[in-house]
């Protein structure tokens, strides 16, 4: 009897992160659903402008979800390089000790708190785009795209490292005994052996990178301009936390309407890990 | 043997990402430092702010701070550990468990500021929590979960079968397998599952600007609950992006980045403690 009940206890101990999930989905289409129905759909995924406290206000959010996607796209065009190499050197042919310590510092700078990189990039990245390019204001797209490089660096190495790591020995020393060389044997046996665990390691980094919101809001600048690499753009995160706090009425419905297509792209995002992790546990 | 150049190339890329690595965090981590400890004072850390003093302290967001991280975990430890313990002692429906496990990865994949919304509308709005400490917790509890769960299951999985089959042959119930074999055995996995969680809290803003507020007071414990307050994160972003205190705000990020450095270093040599015990 008593450990009937201690087993049903346990049971509904774990179904709290499924009734989580559900509240957070039920909420988010709830309180997200009417606006769009109001503005229109079309209107509202693809009006190039988005003016919410005018006289006539206009609520089209093509230019965050455009600047999320170029964000995105070019902080991997600047971390994953960067990411992929420094696992490749730490998981084949750094020495032990080096390693170790890289492991310490990547878990050091991936559990920096979002604030401290908005924080340096307003005071130094941002000045420094301003006079580097001679522009009236250095926060823009690529200072923002700068500090999320900087920010998926650690998901692309930590991820990438593990599953490295986990290629079999007998693969590589095949490799070698056929005549290739170490590196060639590293990138063309090693590398391909890993691939789902590499791929998982971007995928997490786009998250990462679509669902960042304090260090993006304090070097973007924020105006709902049409991303343009040198303007002032805002994110859909951004667009978000920026109105969130003086929002009313329609305003404030629209910017749960934000939330609800943010939290589409992160369920993609979701998805796709998911196939990656399965196809990882079969191979 | 001549070296081919696909070799050299690569060799050279490695290199070169991996010192620029390196050089990224070290200036990140020293210009911090530097420029917080300039700005750290026994006053700033022991007082509150006052407008008639014209003084800024970060006392109430330190106090703050400690508070959710304590009342976070209380939350978290139990609902965590429990939902591991189900998916690895108790489970026998197979759909369930996947099931568990696709909210658990879904609650890890979610941004801090789609929990800060949901968090403003479930605690905040339904439940009638207001803007507080209380509001911050349990959204932070929703997104810490998945951590503490996949720790504890992945220490629990380490667990060998034959103590479960021993104690069970001396004549163990269940509840009682799990209470004195299972739970003492792994110890670790909790713990570090306790540590990455503080690292997250302290590190979470977003979450918490529409859930738990800014205000700098001093409070007792059970007023805090219910009443709005600033962590450090949330203070240093109001600091600097809407004061221009930015020695203030580098204080604070000096002591975050102090804090982060300590819960990494801790998790390594407990990871590597374990490892050698086992």
């Amino acid at each position: 009897m008593k450990e009937r009940a201690i087993g049903i206890i346990f049971t509904l101990l774990g179904l709290v992160s499924v009734l989580f999930v559900l509240l957070i989905t039920v909420y988010l289409i709830v309180s997200g659903v009417p606006a769009i129905g109001e503005i229109g759909f079309i209107n509202f995924m693809f009006g190039k402008v988005w003016r919410s406290t005018g006289s006539d206000p206009q609520f089209g959010i093509l230019p965050f979800i455009l600047t999320t996607i170029w964000g995105t796209i070019g902080s991997l065009i600047i971390g994953l390089p960067i990411g992929f190499f420094s696992a490749v050197y730490l998981a084949k042919m750094a020495p032990k000790r080096i390693r170790d310590i890289f492991v310490v510092i990547i878990g050091v700078i991936s559990g920096v708190p979002s604030v401290v990189y908005g924080l340096v990039g307003m005071l130094v990245l941002v000045p420094f785009v301003r006079t580097v390019f001679n522009l009236p204001d250095g926060a823009s797209l690529f200072a923002s795209i700068i500090v999320l490089a900087v920010m998926i660096l650690p998901t692309v190495i930590k991820v990438s490292l593990t599953s490295l790591e986990a290629v079999p020995k007998d693969y590589e020393e095949a490799s070698l005994a056929l005549g290739a060389t170490k590196i060639e044997t590293y990138f063309r046996v090693s590398v391909p052996a890993a691939r789902s665990g590499i791929l998982t390691s971007v995928v997490l980094g786009i998250g990462r990178a679509i669902g960042e919101a304090m260090a993006v809001m304090m070097v973007a600048g924020n105006v709902a301009n049409m991303p343009s690499i040198f303007k002032s753009v805002r994110y859909l995160t951004t667009a978000v936390a920026i109105e969130m706090s003086y929002s009313s009425g329609l305003q404030r419905q629209a910017l749960f309407s934000i939330a609800l297509v943010l939290f589409c792209f992160i369920m993609i995002i979701n998805g796709i890990l998911m196939v990656l992790r399965r196809e990882n546990k079969d191979a | 043997m001549r070296k081919k150049p696909f070799d050299i190339y690569m060799k050279i890329f490695c290199y070169i990402s991996i010192i620029l690595v390196g050089l990224l965090s070290f200036s990140l981590v020293c210009y911090v430092l530097v420029k917080g400890a300039k700005n750290i004072s026994w006053q700033l850390l022991s007082t509150s702010p006052s407008y008639l003093e014209e003084r800024i302290g970060i006392l109430p967001d330190i106090v703050n701070t400690i508070y959710l991280v304590i009342t976070t975990l209380i939350v978290v430890l139990p609902l965590g550990v429990g939902a591991a313990i189900y998916l690895n002692e108790y489970a026998t429906n197979r759909k369930l468990t996947s099931l568990i496990d696709f909210a658990s990865e879904t609650l890890a994949g979610i941004p801090s500021i789609i929990y800060g919304l949901a968090g403003m509308l479930i605690f905040c709005q339904f439940l009638r929590l207001k803007t507080s400490l209380l509001s911050g917790s349990l959204t932070l509890v929703m997104m810490t979960l998945p951590t503490v769960i996949r720790t504890t299951q992945e220490s629990l999985k380490t667990v060998p079968n034959s103590y479960r089959e021993g104690a069970f042959a001396l004549g163990a119930g269940k509840w009682r397998v799990v209470r004195t074999v299972v739970l003492p055995s792994s110890i670790q996995g909790i713990l570090t599952g306790c540590i990455l969680s503080i690292g997250r809290i302290l590190g979470e803003s977003a979450a918490l600007l529409f859930t738990m507020g800014f205000a700098h007071t001093l409070n007792n414990y059970f007023t805090a609950l219910g009443s709005s307050g600033a962590t450090l994160t949330v203070a240093l972003y109001v600091y600097a992006k809407e004061q221009g205190e930015f020695g203030v705000a580098f204080a604070i990020a000096a002591i975050l980045l102090i804090l982060t450095i300590l819960i990494n270093l801790i998790t390594f040599f407990l990871e590597r403690h374990f490892e050698r015990r086992n």
